[in-house]
């Protein structure tokens, strides 16, 4: 009876299933932001397409990390052959993801790097704090001869992702954490509501406000409404990440400058491509690649390559 | 029949448990070997640890909407403070007596002053999930001593059957709160007070004694939740657990333990918490969306208190 962390044997091993299909698990942290709704339906069609089968768990919300913990399990439990998660947090579901890579299993990282990175076979995501580095050179140059006077509408506390755009942000725009030009900044979680909220608080004591860091493009949506019921919408470069359709949109209609996009279609693309190939012959991926950053912004500035959004609406997701 | 569902009120959601075993069993491949049984077990440790206290409070015709709230200020401060170099058993101690104490701050008030504890606990989600964001300062903090993890990652085979401490834990609070509450006199002031609170008062019982202390062993049961949980993932998360308090609740009902309090069981519960997993997991197994899933745990909680009001009325 003694031991420790030993596991008992299981019917399947996780590779190689009764009738040859190639069974992939997909864990998302919702299955309700657009951007992870565009991840699993592009796993699935391309599942679709090379034949194979595809599970899609996810969490209930953005930090339920036991519920991704769950997902994973049930997942082994199924005798899948490669699992593609995006963390919720970079540490939380390392145990795990351990666990399933002990009976064989492919773990791919998607949108979100593990913490240390060989957690996982491999990780297929956009390099994050480059997009933050984008926005925030973006937005500089944006700015030119003015000094900036920043508003932040940051993501989830403890986020990876959220961590990630904060910093490169900052640095793009060359602005350091504690600078007295950061005039104030509040998490939002992503939510349109809470960033509007979030930013018409701010207004009331930052009025010389000239550029806005946005998490993504919902709060940049809400940040943006405020903005505009202070009659400040024309003073001040609003920047984001994401590239939804919507978020394309709205920068086409003027309501924020610019917004660096990701291809969620991409990751779950080659991460589906990835374990279909690990079944056939065995070969794992590994190490982080880069599924690439675009800006899109209708007023091109010197020093940054962009895209206008016409581009970005033939392109975009959700 | 009757007479016998109403004496053992955990004996309907125990069929019905069985009856959901069964069907997962016979639909699917993958659900009824014994890790993933053992699995299911593991998936319901912390909701169950936390409906626990939820069932004592809700037998006194309570509710607590801030336990999920308080495991989670406790996670982050084991976590935080073996970081910080504070010794493993001390940090362990800290954050059960932190939960107590804010236990023991809501039970004072409740019975103190004489608010509803709906109210009471709502105000204490509030601030207790604020202080651990506070505590917290926008992170999370992996957990990597042993003794804050070993509830979840210490593993003994029976056989087949893997057993992890942490379920020997919750089990051992299981039988001690049903010894507590059948077989002491506590345990009957607890019910009595719950029926009718004038009444026990009459009768010569300590009600806002008995309250108070139903929501001091409450928060000592919510700390051992946050260690439960550390075992599950050794990682600290201020956003945890965000719908805990309203699943621990789902845990009780489908337990047979009344809302309006002095009918029930810790038993019940149990076996609710592990209804709300076996769904979840079988469910997945069998291929179906997890809103779908979450639509059917939503149906079993309506059909559960008409199961009660049901019962209660004909009994009346």
């Amino acid at each position: 009876m003694a031991g420790t962390a030993c596991s008992s044997q299981k019917a399947t091993d996780g590779r190689g299933n009764d009738d040859g299909k190639v069974k992939i698990g997909l864990v998302t942290k919702t299955d309700s932001n657009p951007f992870f709704v565009a991840l699993r339906e592009a796993a699935k069609a391309q599942a679709g397409k090379d034949g194979a089968e595809l599970i899609a768990l996810a969490g209930k919300f953005d930090g339920d990390n036991e519920g991704q913990v769950a997902a994973l399990e049930n997942l082994v439990q199924q005798g899948v052959d490669t699992i593609l998660v995006t963390p919720s947090n970079s540490t939380g579901i390392l145990g795990a993801i351990k666990k399933a890579r002990e009976k064989g299993i492919l773990v791919i990282a998607l949108d979100t790097e593990t913490d240390p990175k060989d957690a996982v076979d491999a990780t297929f995501a956009t390099d994050n704090t480059q997009a933050g580095r984008l926005q925030g050179q973006y937005v500089k140059a944006a700015l030119g001869e003015r000094a900036p006077q920043l508003l932040m509408l940051d993501g989830s506390p403890g986020g990876t992702v959220d961590e990630q755009r904060h910093k490169g942000f900052l640095e793009g725009l060359g602005l350091t954490e504690t600078d007295p030009k950061v005039l104030g900044k509040e998490a939002t979680n992503g939510d349109q509501n809470k960033a509007q909220q979030a930013m018409e608080n701010l207004l009331q004591r930052a009025t010389t406000v000239n550029a806005v860091y946005t998490i993504n493009e919902p709060a940049a949506r809400g940040g943006f409404a405020a903005l505009q019921a202070k009659g400040l919408a024309d003073k001040v470069v609003v920047g984001s990440i994401d590239g939804g359709c919507q978020g394309v949109r709205d920068v086409k209609d003027g309501k924020y400058a610019l917004t660096v996009m990701q291809f969620p279609k991409k990751m779950a693309e080659d991460g589906v491509k990835a374990g279909v190939e690990f079944t056939k012959s065995g070969k794992k991926p590994s190490g982080f690649t880069n599924t690439g950053t675009t800006v899109i912004a209708d007023k091109p500035v010197p020093g940054i390559d962009s895209k206008d959004t016409a581009w970005g609406l033939q392109n975009c997701w959700g | 029949m009757k007479t016998l569902v109403l004496r053992t009120p955990a004996l309907g959601p125990a069929i019905a448990l069985l009856a959901a075993v069964l069907l997962f069993s016979v639909t699917t491949d993958t659900f009824a070997t014994t890790d993933n049984l053992s699995l299911v077990v593991q998936q319901s440790l912390v909701i169950g640890t936390l409906a626990l206290g939820q069932t004592l409070v809700i037998l006194t015709s309570g509710i607590d909407l801030a336990n999920a709230a308080i495991a989670v200020l406790g996670t982050l401060l084991m976590a935080q403070l073996v970081l910080g170099g504070t010794s493993a058993p001390l940090a362990l101690l800290i954050g059960i007596g932190v939960a107590v104490g804010i236990a023991a701050i809501t039970g004072g008030v409740v019975t103190g002053i004489s608010l509803p504890p709906f109210i009471v606990t709502l105000g204490m989600l509030t601030i207790v999930t604020a202080a651990a964001r506070i505590y917290a300062e926008g992170q999370s903090y992996p957990v990597t001593d042993e003794l804050l993890t070993f509830l979840g990652t210490r593993q003994y085979l029976f056989g087949q059957v893997e057993v992890t401490v942490g379920m020997g834990l919750a089990l051992v609070m299981y039988l001690v709160a049903w010894y507590a509450l059948t077989r002491t006199a506590w345990g009957r002031h607890v019910y009595a007070v719950g029926n009718d609170a004038e009444a026990a008062r009459l009768s010569g019982i300590k009600v806002r004694r008995t309250v108070l202390s139903v929501y001091l062993v409450a928060g000592l049961v919510y700390g051992i939740a946050a260690w439960q949980a550390l075992g599950r993932v050794p990682n600290a998360d201020p956003n945890a657990f965000q719908t805990g308090n309203l699943d621990s609740i789902t845990a009780v009902v489908l337990g047979g333990t009344s809302l309006f309090g002095g009918r029930g069981s810790v038993l019940g519960t149990l076996v609710g918490a592990l209804i709300v997993a076996v769904l979840r997991s079988g469910l997945t197994q069998a291929g179906i969306d997890s809103l779908y899933q979450d639509v059917a745990t939503g149906v079993l909680v309506i059909v559960a208190v008409a199961v009660d009001r049901f019962s209660r009325g004909r009994n009346q």
